[in-house]
């Protein structure tokens, strides 16, 4: 499980309706260039472009060079520290719960 | 999923022309956007960086394992090495593989990149996709430096 300091970038980056958006259209693992994430969408491209900045940031998101272009695409391990993050804080909810019925039940 | 990327395109120029773009390695890096540091020899590693603005932390590497003028060019990288602070040498790398056939007074360029059923699991499908889309922006950078 990543430490609360690894974690709380993960979660800030995460915290954003336009970000959580892009994250979706790469949640196939498609790699995509802006133009195509910035389809749709009411947001310009410079927009666009410093919302991914954030997500590459926090390890969320990579960037590729293809000839001339950019191409993003999601990097799921990352994602899936913030959900072991999120599972191992349930869990010791869930050992707190077991430790109140032990503790009524006695 | 496939073991492989192919991918093929007309260009209008001689095959001639077009093995120059591919193997020389100063109009290499013009459409491919790296800074080479030496000319593509058969059997050794050709090293350079990106040249693409905001990667240029990236560094080229590649190891040239045909040379067939004017049909053949082939060289073995790895992949969608993205990550900077990782060492990818241990991994078996993928082939990318340029055939030229002459089609009238043009040519057919074939580029086939192999080899990724070897990747580790984590990284097989993220790089075929990555390449995938890679060499369809690419083999049209070829076909326009060619052409011009």
């Amino acid at each position: 499980m990543p430490s609360v300091e690894a974690a709380a970038p993960l979660f800030a980056a995460l915290a954003d309706p336009t970000r959580l958006a892009l994250l979706e259209r790469l949640a196939d693992g498609e790699p995509r260039p802006i133009v195509v994430l910035a389809a749709g969408s009411r947001l310009t491209r410079q927009a666009v472009s410093k919302h991914l900045a954030v997500l590459r940031g926090a390890g969320l998101v990579a960037r590729w060079p293809a000839g001339r272009e950019s191409l993003y695409a999601l990097r799921p391990e990352r994602l899936a520290e913030a959900r072991a993050w999120l599972d191992d804080v349930a869990a010791q909810w869930d050992d707190a719960l077991a430790r109140l019925k032990a503790h009524v039940e006695s | 999923m496939t073991d492989r990327i192919e991918k093929s395109i007309a260009i209008a120029a001689p095959v001639e022309r077009v093995w120059r773009a591919l193997t020389d390695h100063e109009e290499f890096g013009a459409w491919f956007r790296v800074r080479l540091e030496g000319p593509f020899v058969l059997g050794e590693t050709s090293r350079g960086r990106i040249s693409h603005s905001g990667y240029e932390h990236l560094r080229w590497e590649a190891v040239v394992v045909a040379m067939e003028k004017p049909r053949l060019f082939a060289f073995t990288w790895h992949p969608y090495a993205v990550d900077a602070d990782k060492d990818y040498s241990d991994e078996p790398p993928t082939r990318v593989e340029f055939r030229l056939e002459p089609a009238g007074k043009g040519t057919t360029l074939f580029v086939t990149e192999s080899g990724f059923d070897s990747l580790p699991p984590g990284r097989r499908d993220e790089a075929l996709r990555m390449n995938k889309r890679g060499w369809d922006a690419q083999v049209g950078n070829v076909k326009a430096h060619a052409e011009r």
